[in-house]
């Protein structure tokens, strides 16, 4: 693995990555409706794109969507990290077990399609939820952002010093207080990142979303895979860009941020 | 918070669960189990149920399970029917077996492109391991539906990778790339990598260095200790990252649809189409169950048995 074998193994895995995005980016500026021809420099494809209500609406659809089933995920994902790590025994523990790691591997196809079933049957059965949209999607989504947070969640909890919690039992605090003055600090910047890769995560699903939406409430990816289905066009590449934008910004933010704590805590 | 524990309300909630039996330990408890049982477990009854079921044309599209017989008795409708129908049309078969195929093939490539970048990263002085490292995590961030779209504007036979070739040369007339299974594999290879490389990362950074000192010193050439030392002890890792391709590789929609021939089989996309474009909701559940059982049931157990050898 020595002299030019790994170097060029690296470039060639890093140009393999990066050579897309960056094609994406810069065709997002080509005045030509073809993609992949040259045709000079223009902004006109985000002028379109600002003008499409469709993409917009979806857009704003997308970040609630995002918004509310990070967050339940979040609550939810905690609770069950939580309950693992600091209840030794209790009825339904392997259940517990089994429901936070299974979504995790299960095949999206399958958790859409079986959380659609589970809709319709209800909505004949107990009358709700009427029809699909916003909340089934939120619904769908928080279940299995719930498992993602759960795993970063539930090795913080491991990880960290049990002997405060135990310190503030001794010094008097119910249980209550205890989590959430001693433990809840504690694991806050993982929640932080479990919240965010749950948003993401939400953000990015195509498939569980197409299954258990219904009229009137498509997601962002739903309306850019019935676009790009039917060939390439210029106006995702420029939405393409936007979203790379953000996250480049967000990542050199977060950077600058832990770059900042780090100094603070020295 | 002291203030509201002492307070009335919450005095007098506190004594009425526990009356009930319901201490806040069990209601802490309660909250992700209710949820998980009813959007999680719950469904896959439900999935079982109408896959017995037979498909006809209402609201929903499938028959009911249970059913007034003549004489007012409660009746359950079910047929192995669905399943029969799999067994015998060598489509669904196929569709199996080449999902498994495609997404052992992706797993193989994604890990020779990924363990040179580990091993690099690995091996890295420090402010440089750092920037590669979030380079090779910050794609992951963007869409991953945008990141497939790439690919067709690459492989297109008037995309970038052609029309490169021509000018340069090379040859003359377009290469045919999209729509083929080569495209699929490149999709969900450029996906997944980051996956691959960040437990082969984590892995390597773990290795000894004393040990490929000592090989080296007993006279072991770089090739012999990397093949003798570096690579079974990075195993762990290798199967780590192998996992987390293989597993979402295998009910992969997205990739095989955008980048995938009308010939590329795989069962997700099989699942899809019998779903939305079939509308045959009993056969679509019948394919998940089987789904469920060939793939998904031998991956928990292949994991659950690592995870019991980690904790040793």
């Amino acid at each position: 693995m020595r002299g030019w074998f790994l170097p060029m193994a690296v470039v060639f895995g890093f140009v393999f990555l990066y050579a897309p995005i960056i094609s994406l980016v810069v065709f997002s500026f080509n005045e030509s409706r073809l993609v992949t021809v040259w045709g000079g420099f223009s902004t006109r494809w985000y002028g379109e794109l600002l003008r499409d209500r469709q993409i917009l609406g979806s857009a704003w659809i997308s970040l609630q969507v995002a918004f509310f089933s990070a967050t339940l995920a979040t609550v939810i994902g905690t609770l069950g990290a939580f309950v693992l790590t600091r209840f030794s025994t209790f009825t339904g523990r392997l259940l517990l077990t089994g429901m936070i790691t299974a979504p995790l591997v299960m095949p999206e196809v399958i958790t859409g399609l079986s959380l659609l079933l589970l809709f319709v049957s209800m909505e004949l059965t107990l009358g709700w939820p009427a029809g699909r949209g916003l909340t089934t999607i939120i619904i769908a989504h928080t279940t299995f952002c719930a498992a993602f947070v759960a795993v970063i969640a539930q090795s913080r909890l491991r990880s960290m010093d049990e002997s405060l919690e135990e310190a503030a039992r001794d010094l008097g605090a119910g249980p209550v207080r205890v989590f959430f003055d001693i433990t809840l600090p504690v694991i806050a910047p993982a929640l932080v990142a479990g919240w965010l890769l749950a948003f993401t995560l939400s953000l990015d699903d195509l498939v569980i979303a197409s299954f258990v939406s219904g009229p009137g409430a498509s997601t962002l990816p739903m309306v850019i895979f019935s676009k790009v289905r039917l060939g390439v066009s210029p106006d995702v590449n420029a939405l393409a860009t936007i979203i790379i934008g953000f996250v480049l910004v967000a990542v050199v933010i977060a950077g600058w941020l832990m770059r900042r704590a780090m100094r603070d805590m020295r | 918070m002291n203030a509201l524990r002492q307070s009335a309300p919450w005095r007098g909630t506190a004594w009425a669960l526990g009356k009930l039996g319901l201490s806040g330990r069990s209601l802490v408890i309660a909250i992700p189990m209710l949820w998980l049982g009813v959007f999680f477990l719950a469904p896959f009854f439900v999935l079982g149920r109408i896959s017995l079921a037979e498909a006809i044309i209402a609201r929903p599209p499938y028959t009911p399970f249970f059913d007034r017989a003549a004489d007012g008795s409660l009746e359950i409708i079910a047929s192995f029917e669905n399943y029969r129908f799999l067994l015998e049309d060598a489509l669904y078969r196929n569709a199996y077996l080449s999902s498994i195929r495609v997404a052992l093939v992706s797993t193989i490539f994604a890990l020779l492109i990924g363990y040179p970048i580990a091993y690099y990263i690995a091996r890295a002085p420090e402010p440089k391991r750092s920037i590669l490292l979030l380079m090779v995590i910050l794609p992951f961030w963007t869409s991953f539906l945008l990141r497939v779209y790439a690919w067709m504007g690459f492989l297109r036979s008037n995309g970038v990778i052609n029309n490169m070739l021509i000018s340069l040369g090379i040859i003359d007339t377009p290469l045919r790339m999209m729509q083929t299974d080569f495209a699929v594999y490149i999709g969900i290879v450029y996906t997944y990598l980051p996956f691959m490389i960040l437990p082969l990362y984590a892995n390597l950074t773990k290795l000894d260095g004393a040990l490929l000192e000592a090989a080296s010193d007993l006279g072991a050439s770089p090739m012999v200790t990397f093949f003798t030392v570096t690579l079974p002890l990075s195993l762990p890792g290798i199967v780590a990252g192998s996992m987390l391709v293989f597993i979402p590789a295998i009910g992969e929609y997205v990739i095989p649809a955008l980048l995938g021939g009308p010939d590329t089989l795989m069962i997700g996309r099989v699942l899809w189409d019998e779903f939305f474009s079939s509308r045959d909701w009993p056969v679509a559940s019948a394919v998940a169950i089987v789904m469920l059982v060939l793939v998904v049931a031998p991956i928990m157990w292949l994991q659950s048995v690592q995870n019991r050898r980690e904790e040793r």
